[in-house]
């Protein structure tokens, strides 16, 4: 249980302290990766299963580390090599897994609200992977994980979130989630590519990316989402790099000195970074990715572990 | 046990450990390993004293044992996890590990798989404050500062400065009864 929820579907109903929760724990589960031996017995018996339905690397390793540093069994179901190419429905897919008796599904899908109805169907809890474009709870956790480790707190913080924000779910789980531990959260992107009335998410929307990053204690900086978008929302990627991009330059001459620049990955290099800033001594893209893997770690354990609360109430009576 | 009892008991395991470690040779490769939270402050105040004779104290380690419980799936939430910080290499160390009361032993069992998976130590002792009887598991006590049979169900309290209170004590409180 993460606070009151089995499943995590997205940050939105994520109290300040459920959130909060699962960094704390991740911290714990960070040094468990540090060790000689990379593996503690917690989820000894118990079955994660990774449905995707998308391409991932960085998400379906992250979480398959994560399970088995924690015991737990770990199966990988990809789409492209399973039965939806015969035209197998969602739920009968998900309904034939679950006969499998797994104890956490791990659901990556094209569709937003996916995971949410996987998890009023089925008996175990449901953790999205990235559902369309509503959210990706487990990265939103990490970005607040990996600036909550940089700065100690997000209080009075500036984040700044760059590029095609309509198609995110990376910005909206970072909107659902920043806010809360009292960051301040700016977006930036060409104007076909910032949803309307986001403003009311607590976010200030600013077309001028030198404007947006002044100031600034970190920038998140976003893929287009090629694959979601159906007609051009921008003239070409040149145009897009030179206006919304960061190289070295603007960095060195924009940012301020400490600002850090994350990347929820994969980066398309050139468009909009720049090798010598992905690279550079700003980015804390690597620091993500190894995040990933305790927060994911935290997740598991908060669901899996434990015997919810039916349960309990039977043990304590 | 009040104040002075515990800091005599501290004393006595101290000098215990000196004079066993002495024995065996072993005191150059002496390192202490608490279980968090109520060992810490145990194997803390027993290294220091051991510090004095010395003259520079040995390593000092902290186990947080909630990912290597047998009772996860007993327990409704899952237990809170806190820091664990091992940062010397345990081949060839004789480690001295230290919780506050010793009961049926299973903190013990789980504080040992989680002990190996750091590295092999030559050998490992266990000094707890408190030994209050009712093993489930054969686990005993090296050093004690104190024996004591405690019904099941009672509770026995260490309470620590470290941790808030006004003076160190050891408090057995009557359990609910059945």
């Amino acid at each position: 249980m993460i606070g009151r929820h089995r499943h995590l579907i997205g940050l939105e109903g994520l109290s300040r302290e459920e959130i909060l929760q699962v960094l704390d724990l991740a911290t714990s589960m960070k040094e468990v990766l540090t060790r000689p031996v990379k593996k503690v017995p917690s989820l000894r018996g118990k079955n994660v299963v990774n449905l995707f339905f998308e391409t991932s690397t960085r998400t379906r390793s992250s979480f398959e580390i994560a399970a088995k540093v924690l015991s737990a069994d770990c199966l990988n179901w990809t789409a492209a090599q399973s039965s939806t190419t015969k035209g197998e429905t969602l739920l009968d897919t998900a309904k034939n897994l679950e006969a499998m008796r797994p104890d956490v599904l791990v659901v990556r899908h094209s569709a937003s609200g996916a995971p949410n109805f996987l998890a009023r169907h089925v008996g175990c809890s449901v953790v999205s992977a990235g559902d369309g474009a509503h959210e990706h709870p487990s990265q939103g956790l990490l970005d607040c994980f990996t600036l909550r480790e940089r700065f100690g707190s997000l209080e009075g913080r500036t984040v700044a979130i760059v590029g095609d924000i309509s198609h995110s779910r990376v910005a909206r789980s970072d909107l659902h989630s920043l806010p809360k531990l009292g960051a301040k959260v700016r977006l930036c992107g060409p104007p076909t590519m910032i949803p309307l009335g986001v403003e009311r998410l607590g976010a200030t929307v600013h077309h001028d990316l030198r404007t947006a990053v002044e100031g600034v204690d970190a920038v998140v900086m976003l893929r287009i989402q090629h694959e979601r978008i159906g007609d051009p929302l921008i003239p070409n990627t040149r145009e897009y790099s030179k206006f919304w991009g960061l190289n070295a330059k603007k960095a060195a001459e924009w940012l301020p000195p400490g600002a850090v620049i994350l990347h929820p990955g994969p980066i398309n290099r050139g468009v909009e970074l720049s090798s010598d800033v992905a690279d550079g001594p700003r980015s804390v893209i690597l620091d993500q990715v190894q995040n990933g893997v305790a927060v994911r770690m935290a997740i598991l354990y908060l669901l899996a572990g434990g015997a919810g609360e039916d349960r309990a109430e039977k043990v304590s009576a | 046990m009040n104040a002075d009892a515990v800091e005599r008991a501290v004393q006595r395991i101290a000098h215990e450990v000196l004079e066993r470690a002495r024995a065996q040779g072993s005191l150059e490769k002496l390192a202490f390993v608490g279980i968090r939270r109520g060992g810490v402050p145990l194997a803390e105040r027993i290294r220091a004293e051991i510090g004095k004779v010395t003259g520079a104290p040995p390593p000092l380690g902290t186990l947080d044992i909630a990912l290597y419980r047998d009772d996860l799936a007993q327990r409704g939430a899952a237990p809170v996890v806190g820091p664990t910080d091992v940062r010397f290499p345990l081949e060839g160390r004789t480690i001295v590990l230290a919780d506050d009361v010793l009961y049926t032993g299973r903190t013990i069992r789980a504080a040992l798989d989680e002990l190996v998976d750091f590295g092999r130590p030559r050998r490992v002792w266990l000094a707890v404050l408190v030994d209050r009887g009712g093993r489930e598991l054969p686990i005993s006590a090296d050093f004690a500062g104190a024996r004591l049979e405690v019904p099941e169900g009672d509770d026995v309290q260490v309470r620590w400065r470290e941790y808030g209170a006004a003076e160190d004590s050891v408090v057995v409180r009557e359990g609910r009864k059945p």
